[in-house]
């Protein structure tokens, strides 16, 4: 599904991503760890193609397809979606009318908002008041719409409390399972493994991937010993 | 509208993007004035006067003393040689609940429209006036020269809006003062989106009793080749009176100056000015000059101005919603845009709505 070959990317001259080698296999969900400043969210956006994440060696595969060079809206066509950690205000523009445009089936659309407490927030102008878990929620109702085969998800309990951390992840992990989607989560609380079933956890430490392995046993690891610990750990990866 | 009134089609869609309803169904008073000659007039319902300055001087003696009142209480000339312009005068009490409705069409080439208007909502009368003044394709080099003079008696409501759809070889200068009386309201709403040779205006109100309250708000969008030198005055004369002056300006190109002037004269008086613009284009020039001014320490006077191009990362956020960049870019000045920003009624929010869509569409 995405393979990630020798890649290197820099922000303002400065190289954030070293050298990485990946790959995420078709119905695989992936877990992303590392700690701030560590290159997660500048991977998931690199692969995105947002401005400002510049490839500067290496390639980003998406179905066999290279992705170098190609626009934001195209990557989304091939079937890419991503879930912002810190979505920007739209001002003017109704959550209602972005539903609309990711998806074309009213009664879908009602019936995620519904499950998701976003009904009242459909005459909304997109994050504009929004609480830190409505933001949340609104961005996973807008990535379950466009209905992508690779989901990149940055943070996507962070700020949400347990309560809506449940519905959340009953939601995604019903629609990861059901649609056999490929999905690569950043987490830092862990909360969202315990709903979604994850085959792979990564650590990444200084813009290289340091350990793979099983996500539940690498969190508690790191729970437990923090990444200094995971820094001395010998691993085939590393 | 009432007939006889012959329109090209063309014309008529240039006038429903005035806000004119043509059919007259959803107004409860209709001018139109083309050129200087054609003038029509109707009132739909009871309490509301309505036809052309010169004739109501003629029939009215108390007209004559409101003629020029304005400006003469701001010691200001204003020219004498203007032809037609209208009188809309609603009655002491009478709340008018559709609003009434005002074309000033150029159609002639090279003509020179001058009008001069006189608005009087009496003690406690209650309107929502639509003024739309627009160009006829045939048109060229044309002008237009709007003089209003505006009275809000004490307790009065007027809810203006005027929307200029002319074209880029049009020259416009519109001259106006209101003058509120005690608990009077005047909401003026500006939009004018399309092309333009040159607008210059500056608008003012006077909230001569105490608890006077004025509201500007314009929505402008500049072509490459247009000037557009916009303001708004409120001269803040009683105690306890509160104004706003709220500007959204988008430039394509063309130069936009948004000006802002509030006036303290009195104390306890509330006064908020706001400012925001985006450039769209290398060629684009946005100037805004805000200005306040008090001779009262016990005032609240505030004002913001931010102009820049659009965000990146609003763009960004909409193409990775599978939006195309241009397709997102227009989503957010239409955004930006937004209609709400006006004190609209209910009765036209929908109709205003729909026109700024259909002309931003077509202008982005």
């Amino acid at each position: 599904m995405l393979k990630i070959e020798n890649l290197t990317v820099g922000i303002a001259g400065k190289d954030i991503l070293k050298d990485i080698s990946f790959e995420i296999r078709e119905g695989e969900v992936v877990i992303l760890f590392g700690p701030n400043g560590s290159g997660k969210s500048t991977l998931i956006k690199a692969i995105m193609g947002l401005s400002g994440y510049k490839v500067k060696k290496g390639n980003i595969m998406f179905k066999g397809k290279p992705l170098n060079g190609l626009a934001i809206e195209e990557r989304v066509k091939l079937g890419m979606g991503i879930m912002y950690q810190h979505p920007p205000k739209i001002r003017g523009v109704k959550l209602s009318q972005m539903a609309e445009h990711l998806a074309k089936d009213e009664a879908k659309i009602k019936a995620l908002a519904e499950k998701l407490s976003l009904t009242g927030h459909l005459n909304r102008e997109v994050n504009l008041d929004f609480s830190g878990g409505e933001m949340k929620r609104s961005e996973l109702f807008q990535i379950l719409l466009q209905d992508p085969k690779l989901l990149l998800l940055d943070e996507p309990e962070s700020g949400v409390d347990l309560e809506n951390i449940s519905v959340m992840g009953k939601v995604l992990n019903e629609y990861l399972e059901k649609e056999k989607k490929s999905a690569l989560i950043i987490t830092h609380t862990g909360y969202i493994m315990d709903y979604v079933k994850a085959g792979r956890g990564c650590v990444l430490l200084d813009g290289r991937f340091w350990c793979v392995g099983d996500p539940k046993e690498m969190f508690t690891a790191i729970r437990d010993s923090g990444y200094d610990k995971c820094k001395e750990c010998i691993c085939p990866h590393h | 509208m009432p007939a006889p009134l012959e329109l090209e089609a063309k014309d008529k869609d240039t006038i429903a993007s005035s806000g004119i309803d043509l059919s007259g169904d959803l107004r409860s008073a209709s001018f139109f004035q083309q050129d200087s000659r054609l003038k029509i007039y109707q009132a739909f319902r009871d309490g509301i006067d309505i036809l052309t300055t010169e004739e109501a001087l003629k029939k009215y003696p108390e007209a004559g003393d409101y003629y020029g009142k304005n400006f003469r209480l701001l010691s200001r000339d204003f020219p004498q040689d203007t032809e037609g312009g209208y009188f809309i005068r609603v009655k002491k009490g009478k709340s008018i609940e559709l609003p009434v409705q005002a074309c000033l069409f150029l159609k002639a080439e090279g003509f020179k429209q001058k009008v001069h208007n006189l608005i009087i909502i009496e003690e406690d009368a209650r309107v929502y006036l639509i003024t739309g003044c627009s160009s006829s394709h045939s048109a060229n080099e044309g002008f237009h020269l709007g003089i209003s003079e505006f009275f809000i008696k004490k307790g009065g409501y007027l809810n203006f809006t005027m929307i200029h759809s002319w074209k880029e070889d049009v020259s416009v200068k519109p001259m106006s003062i209101a003058l509120l009386e005690e608990k009077a309201t005047f909401i003026s709403n500006y939009v004018s989106l399309r092309p333009v040779k040159d607008i210059n205006m500056y608008p003012t109100a006077v909230l001569s009793g105490e608890g006077a309250r004025a509201s500007f708000n314009s929505l402008i969008l500049s072509h490459p080749g247009s000037l557009q030198d916009i303001g708004s005055r409120v001269i803040l004369a009683a105690p306890s009176t509160q104004a706003e002056i709220i500007a959204r300006a988008v430039s394509l190109g063309g130069k936009i100056i948004a000006r802002g002037h509030l006036k303290a004269q009195a104390k306890e008086i509330k006064a908020h000015l706001e400012c925001r613009g985006l450039i769209l284009s290398e060629k684009g020039t946005i100037h805004a000059i805000p200005e306040m001014e008090s001779d009262f320490r016990d005032v609240d006077m505030s004002h913001e101005a931010a102009i820049g191009r659009i965000n990146k990362e609003e763009i960004e956020y909409l193409c990775s919603r599978g939006f195309a960049r241009n397709e997102a870019q227009s989503i957010i000045v239409r955004g930006f845009m937004d209609v709400n920003v006006l004190g609209l009624p209910d009765s036209l929010k929908k109709e205003i709505q729909n026109i700024t869509e259909k002309t931003l569409k077509g202008g982005l």
